[in-house]
């Protein structure tokens, strides 16, 4: 069924977005992003090994003509770290689509909100369509909206933790005021929190850590292409309400006992 | 002459441009990127820059990354 993901123009056939940090080689990062059915795959900037100029590198293995590069600013703790890094990006594979996320501390890896706001301000003006990363905050997901944000992405739990979606509740009040994708980021930890998410209305999930630390990667990769398929599809049939009590599914006539 | 490459001292010729820098490293242009002291130096400058005593440089490239560090 055609239901495509549009954002900032582009058009994507996978509701899932995948990172590609934590595999245990390139190798296995390909293959699972693979499995997963991912368009759109979020990377890192770092120094280059000046020691090892031959060592592999992602695009080897990860071809940015094949996958959307979503450069990401994780590891940023504050506005400048995070301008800086995607400017770099942006010089580097000369893409504008990039994922802000300023982070506050390390134990719970919580969004930095005043230096988000802060740093998607800056960005918006140099021309960057800014998907960001943000608490689960239906305000602030409007303000980031409204500076022009090109889709908002809350988490649904603290980045590696695996608690799936912890407040169904914020999540869908941000989905109903948003006019921009909303795409839960961070927290899945199996395949039906990811679908759980869909089924609330998400436009998408994106994920690393519930692959890239499954026991089996690329089986997990492919359970969540799954899962996030599956709630799609429930969430655009329509669910049937919660009810009290039964209500029989066979007809009651012509009953011979 | 001595600049600062990737946080660390690193010893270059006078006059190096970037291009050069990148050649005496062997990292091919396409693939990274560079900033210098600071500013993101455009590709299509790296053989007119010329590099000065004591000057940042950082060259990054993309490396694996998701929601975490």
């Amino acid at each position: 069924m055609n239901d495509p993901l549009h954002v900032a123009g582009m058009t994507f056939n996978s509701r899932l977005l995948v990172g590609t940090g934590k595999y245990k080689d390139f190798h296995e990062t390909a293959q699972a992003i693979e499995a997963s059915g991912a368009e759109i795959v979020t990377v890192a900037v770092r120094r280059v090994n000046v020691s090892d100029p031959k060592a592999p590198m992602l695009t080897d293995f990860v071809d940015p003509k094949k996958y959307t590069y979503l450069p990401n600013t994780a590891g940023c703790f504050t506005a400048e770290e995070a301008v800086r890094t995607l400017r770099l990006a942006r010089e580097a594979g000369g893409w504008d689509l990039v994922k802000l996320e300023v982070l506050s501390d390390p134990t719970y890896l919580w969004p930095n909100n005043p230096e988000t706001l802060k740093a998607a301000e800056l960005l918006i003006k140099e021309g960057f369509k800014v998907m960001v990363y943000t608490t689960d905050d239906p305000y602030l997901c409007k303000r980031f909206e409204e500076m022009g944000c090109v889709a908002v992405m809350p988490l649904a739990a603290p980045i590696g933790s695996g608690l799936g979606v912890c407040n169904p509740y914020t999540i869908r009040i941000i989905i109903e005021q948003a006019n921009i994708p909303v795409l839960v980021d961070a927290g899945v930890g199996t395949a039906s929190d990811a679908t759980i998410a869909m089924e609330l209305g998400c436009d998408g999930v994106l994920m690393n850590t519930a692959i890239a630390g499954a026991k089996d990667p690329i089986r997990m990769a492919r359970a969540m292409k799954l899962a996030v398929e599956s709630g799609r599809e429930a969430y655009l049939a329509g669910r049937i309400e919660k009810k009290l009590y039964a209500t029989a599914s066979s007809p009651l006539d012509g009953k011979f006992f | 002459m001595n600049i600062i490459l990737n946080g660390e001292p690193h010893e270059v010729p006078e006059q190096t441009t970037l291009s050069q820098l990148l050649t005496q490293l062997q990292f091919d242009p396409s693939r990274v990127a560079i900033e210098h002291n600071l500013e993101v130096a455009p590709r299509e400058g790296y053989h007119s820059v010329v590099l000065a005593e004591g000057d940042q440089i950082e060259i990054v490239h993309f490396i694996g990354g998701g929601s975490l560090f």
